[in-house]
């Protein structure tokens, strides 16, 4: 006798909503493929291109307690980002980094929509203006691309340079915003 | 398998062992399995992070389910089928097919001895954590059961 779909998902809202679980994802589709979303109380804690396998690394940074449910604000903005209709995102941000990580980061959320910069300005602007190569590895370990716009920052040269999901999504995302390459 | 890790990530334990949990607690409560299968889940989740290693995670989650069908079964059994004797009994015979439906009589103890041995398989030192007894009481309640199904058995026969 197998569990129901119905009772599956009534057990997954209840656990939820008794507020004990550590960090849950949800696989959302996109114009770039599967994107594996997941989230603490505090926020969104991670998006990843892919759709599975993910498990062991939540249960390493945010505890065991890791359970697929639906996240529909996350789901709702990225829609609405693919569409075209959304240029900032609402979402509250769980992000666990070190210190510096995490400056850059707050830094790059700043980087509009459309907009592209380079790993040396974005180093100029946390006051570290010799640390482009911490700011590509920092953009490297993005815990939350796309709504952390990483796809935004250039080489200086305006060459793609690299991207977790792919030089051809971060390619993608920049035309679906109009960013003009130079 | 990392029988001797770290517990696995939550979703990995559920996916692997809600199925059998469920079909276990039909067995023990027929159509009330349902909501004591996801109290079960939820005691298992709120204890998960407590959980000082990956093993014997089926016996654990087995375990859980027979508390929670004990807390079920004990104060309520007799109010419920003095109610609705009829709707009780008919959804009985529903859910309790072949060989199921004659763990039906035992008492909760037995019943889950039995059901864990024969049905499941768990060796007699998980069944006595899950009935939170000795090896030996567990073994001796598996073996009444026998007994008792045996003696009904014949008697009807």
């Amino acid at each position: 006798m197998n569990v129901t779909p119905e009772l599956d998902a009534r057990f997954r809202a209840a656990a939820v909503r008794e507020g004990i679980v550590d960090v849950r994802y949800d696989v959302v589709d996109s114009p770039v493929g599967d994107l594996l979303v997941a989230a603490t109380e505090r926020g969104l804690a991670r998006i990843h291109f892919g759709s599975t396998g993910q498990e062991e690394e939540l249960a390493r940074v945010f505890g065991s307690r890791v359970l697929r449910s639906p996240i529909d604000d996350v789901r709702r903005e990225l829609d609405e980002y693919f569409e075209g209709k959304r240029h900032e995102f609402d979402l509250p941000i769980d992000l666990r980094v070190a210190a510096f990580n995490e400056e850059v980061l707050r830094e790059l959320a700043r980087v509009p929509y459309g907009v592209t910069t380079t790993y040396g300005a974005l180093a100029a602007k946390v006051g570290r203006p010799t640390a482009a190569r911490a700011v590509g590895t920092v953009m490297n370990r993005n815990p939350i691309p796309i709504v952390l716009p990483c796809h935004r920052v250039l080489g200086a040269n305006g060459s793609l340079t690299g991207y977790a999901g792919g030089l051809d999504v971060k390619l993608q995302l920049l035309q679906l915003e109009g960013a003009i390459l130079g | 398998m990392m029988g001797t890790m770290s517990p696995p990530p939550f979703e990995r334990f559920y996916v692997r062992h809600r199925d059998e949990v469920l079909a276990y607690l039909r067995r023990l409560l027929g159509p009330r399995a349902e909501d004591a299968w996801q109290e079960t889940f939820l005691r298992a989740l709120r204890a998960y992070d407590r959980l000082e290693h990956g093993r014997h995670l089926r016996a654990w989650v087995f375990t859980i389910a027979t508390n929670v069908a004990m807390d079920e079964l004990r104060p309520r059994a007799s109010a419920n089928l003095a109610q609705a004797p009829e709707t009780a009994a008919e959804l009985r015979r529903d859910a309790f097919k072949e060989l199921e439906h004659l763990t039906d009589a035992l008492p909760p103890t037995e019943r889950a001895a039995v059901v864990l041995r024969y049905g499941y398989d768990l060796p007699y030192a998980q069944i006595a954590d899950a009935l939170g007894s000795s090896e030996e009481a567990a073994r001796a309640a598996a073996s009444s059961g026998v007994r008792r199904l045996r003696r009904t058995h014949e008697r009807h026969a």
